[in-house]
């Protein structure tokens, strides 16, 4: 059926696209996450600064650690993204300052991300070069 | 035209520029909501680089025992724990305040009364649990 309505005609009062939530439930849900995973975080710290390189290869090897630190590097890092994002954009007005902060701030979050989850990842699953442990 | 001198009047100012005495601002003052508001960020921005530390503890981790070593030997030193204390208040301080921010998008607690008692309980649950967790940590030999 051919419809003679304009495309503006058609998308008056529908409202928003429906994807500019997006951005704003994605920092609540990570947030939420990141509740539990922080307190677990904090004990896993402590434990970790009392103990030697062999306690943290060990403690890496165990699938729940080495799961909820991926889980943890992954939705902190997507966190501190979105974060470091509304404060450029509240505070560098510049098009070109503020475009090259906006790229530098995703690929330190993206590298140091990437980085942390493959080191994690390295050492959960290498079990040969451990010594004993 | 008088021919009596006026003394010259103060010229009308904005409100927010009048002062209410000893040169302490009229309307504007500071709340603890906007010491909390400013806080979140600064303390987000402090965990940022915190988040860069723990990305560098696990590729220390993978990268062998030397390179732990000298991880765990420039934390452990005096800069590092204050660093690490630093972040201590920063993340309980997030996560707190993060919580007052979640209760807020569902609608409650939104008033001024709320808001300030709320801000005073962020405030006091950062500065407890920083403290009870670094006790912790001295207590197991992680300080």
């Amino acid at each position: 059926m051919v419809s003679y309505r304009t495309p503006l005609g058609r998308a008056r009062g529908l409202g928003s696209a429906k994807h500019g939530a997006l951005t704003w439930v994605s920092e609540r849900v990570s947030s939420i996450a990141l509740i539990p995973l922080v307190i677990w975080l904090v004990y896993g710290v402590i434990r970790l600064a009392a103990g030697d390189y062999g306690f943290a290869v060990e403690w890496v090897h165990d699938p729940l650690n080495a799961t909820l630190c991926v889980l943890t590097f992954a939705i902190a890092f997507s966190h501190m993204h979105a974060g470091m994002r509304v404060v450029v954009e509240d505070y560098i007005h510049k098009a070109l300052s503020k475009s090259a902060l906006l790229i530098l701030n995703l690929f330190v979050c993206g590298l140091a991300g990437a980085l942390a989850i493959f080191s994690i990842l390295k050492v959960a699953l290498g079990a040969a070069s451990l010594g004993g442990v | 035209m008088t021919d009596t001198p006026k003394a010259p009047r103060e010229p009308p100012v904005s409100p927010h520029l009048m002062t209410g005495g000893f040169g302490s601002p009229l309307l504007w003052r500071w709340h603890i909501t906007m010491w909390t508001s400013i806080l979140h960020r600064a303390t987000g921005v402090a965990l940022y680089v915190g988040g860069l530390i723990a990305a560098v503890w696990a590729v220390a981790l993978a990268a062998g025992p030397e390179r732990y070593a000298d991880f765990k030997a420039l934390m452990g030193s005096l800069p590092g724990k204050v660093v690490m204390f630093g972040l201590t208040l920063c993340i309980f301080y997030h996560l707190a305040n993060g919580v007052r921010h979640l209760v807020w998008d569902t609608g409650h607690g939104l008033d001024v009364k709320s808001a300030n008692a709320s801000a005073v309980v962020v405030f006091a649950f950062a500065a407890a649990a920083t403290l009870a967790i670094w006790g912790l940590a001295a207590m197991t030999g992680a300080v």
